[in-house]
């Protein structure tokens, strides 16, 4: 399969098989006039296999979002197609309304204005917890 | 501008700042009867709760300010579904300090977010309740006069009770720290304070559902009540609400320097006949957080 390579834009690179149509969605990248490109299921010879996403235009991407859903990835600046940077994600410190907090005692599931906003209480292990109730959220694949 | 949401909120050094403020307060009251004048203090109390309101109003009241507020949610603009964040800043506008009591998990929090003014969390649903653990660790401070090498007590419901979280998030600052967590199974402490708080604090802690096993190693027993509002099921709430009752009896084998808490209200899990015994503290403790108040109200409103 053949995709054009970009002139300006950016990669992402080494999302988890299975994981750009969400990431897709999260970023928001519906709402883009530029080419989007999602590669599935790409051999990868680290990973077996991967996703990929290019889009067609240097736009600002949530890192926080995307360390979040996949800290595996990467993110690739490309620039007169020229790779520029290249971004290793981690987890990120705090996530708003990624996470969701579903403790019938938390204010935020009474108020639905307040932003659900998860912090970084365990690296190793990846746990977040509400900012309100410090109710542990529940990553996607865990649901 | 600072709120206290949760005790972690202050340091080890501002905890024992406001330990020194509070026995100057009890050493010398008259010097403190006017250092709020003109300072208002707004209770906003969503929830019932008589004696953590009281000595609030009181605290301030004998720090010279005045009290404005509301009592439930029934009474307040919450009833005409107002948003929390909406009336904080309305009261920012009234007040000088915000106590606040909410059922929800998280309320206080979202005031702070939100106030012109410092929020103090007085209690939020489940979940935290610094001023009464501030209340806990004076007491503790004035009965042993450290915080380090003690091993300590808590009893009775350790998943729902907020205060037995808040202080041991308080207590694990310090050295040597042993913690003994007698409850039912169904009650035991949750696996994340364990895990986030004891174990990777490298804490030492004992689970045991026999109090009297471990009675004489106590240098503090923590009490606590089976709160009937935190259960969604009636008939659980029955089954476990006498599981732990504190008799003279059972304190035979305790230590004669023992220190017995309890953020009260009790319902029978302490006796009566054990209030004689001077290894009661829990009437000194309910006295010592309206000192802990004083002292923290003083704190955020900057007045020195």
């Amino acid at each position: 399969m053949i995709i054009d390579s970009i002139k300006n834009g950016i990669v992402i690179d080494h999302i988890r098989a299975g994981r750009s149509m969400e990431l897709y969605n999260l970023l928001h990248l519906d709402r883009l006039k530029c080419s989007v490109a999602i590669i599935k299921n790409a051999p990868s010879e680290k990973m077996g296999r991967k996703d990929i996403i290019k889009i067609d235009e240097e736009l600002s991407v949530d890192l926080d979002m995307l360390g979040y859903i996949d800290p595996g990835a990467t993110v690739n600046i490309i620039r007169d197609g020229v790779l520029v940077e290249k971004r290793h994600l981690e987890l990120p410190e705090q996530v708003e309304n990624v996470i969701f907090c579903k403790n019938p005692r938390c204010i935020v599931t009474a108020e639905r204005e307040i932003p659900h906003i998860f912090r970084l209480a365990n690296r190793e292990q990846g746990i977040y917890r509400c900012i309100y109730c410090d109710t542990e959220g529940k990553r996607n694949e865990e649901e | 501008m600072r709120s206290l949401i949760d005790i972690l909120d202050l340091s080890k050094d501002e905890i024992a700042s406001l330990i020194r403020t509070a026995d100057d307060i009890i050493q010398n009251p008259e010097k403190y009867a006017e250092k709020c004048h003109g300072k208002k203090l707004a209770t906003l109390f969503f929830e019932p709760s008589t004696r953590t309101r009281l000595s609030f109003e009181a605290a301030m009241y004998e720090l010279g300010g005045h009290v404005i507020g509301f009592s439930e949610a029934a009474s307040s603009s919450a009833s005409k579904g107002e948003s929390i964040a909406d009336t904080v800043r309305v009261v920012s506008c009234y007040a000088d300090i915000i106590a606040m009591r909410h059922p929800k998990e998280g309320a206080p929090l979202v005031a702070s977010m939100k106030s012109g003014v410092p929020v103090i969390n007085a209690g939020d649903g489940g979940h935290n309740h610094p001023t009464q653990t501030l209340a806990d660790l004076l007491t503790i401070h004035r009965e042993k006069g450290r915080f380090s090498d003690l091993t300590v007590g808590l009893c009775g419901d350790l998943k729902f009770g907020r205060t037995v979280h808040s202080l041991i998030s308080a207590l694990s600052r310090y050295e040597n720290v042993r913690f003994v967590l007698i409850s039912p199974e169904e009650l035991v402490l949750p696996d994340y304070i364990k895990e986030d708080v004891l174990q990777r604090g490298g804490f030492s802690f004992y689970e045991t559902e026999d109090l009297e096993e471990v009675m004489p190693e106590l240098d503090i027993l923590y009490m606590t009540r089976v709160q009937r509002e935190r259960f969604f099921n009636e008939a659980d709430y029955i089954r476990l609400k006498d599981s732990y009752i504190l008799t003279p009896e059972k304190l035979l084998t305790a230590k004669q320097d023992l220190a017995i808490l309890h953020p009260l209200p009790r319902v029978g899990e302490i006796a009566g006949s054990v209030d004689d015994d001077p290894r009661a503290c829990y009437f000194k403790q309910a006295l010592y957080g309206k000192y802990m108040r004083m002292a923290l109200i003083l704190m955020l409103l900057e007045v020195s």
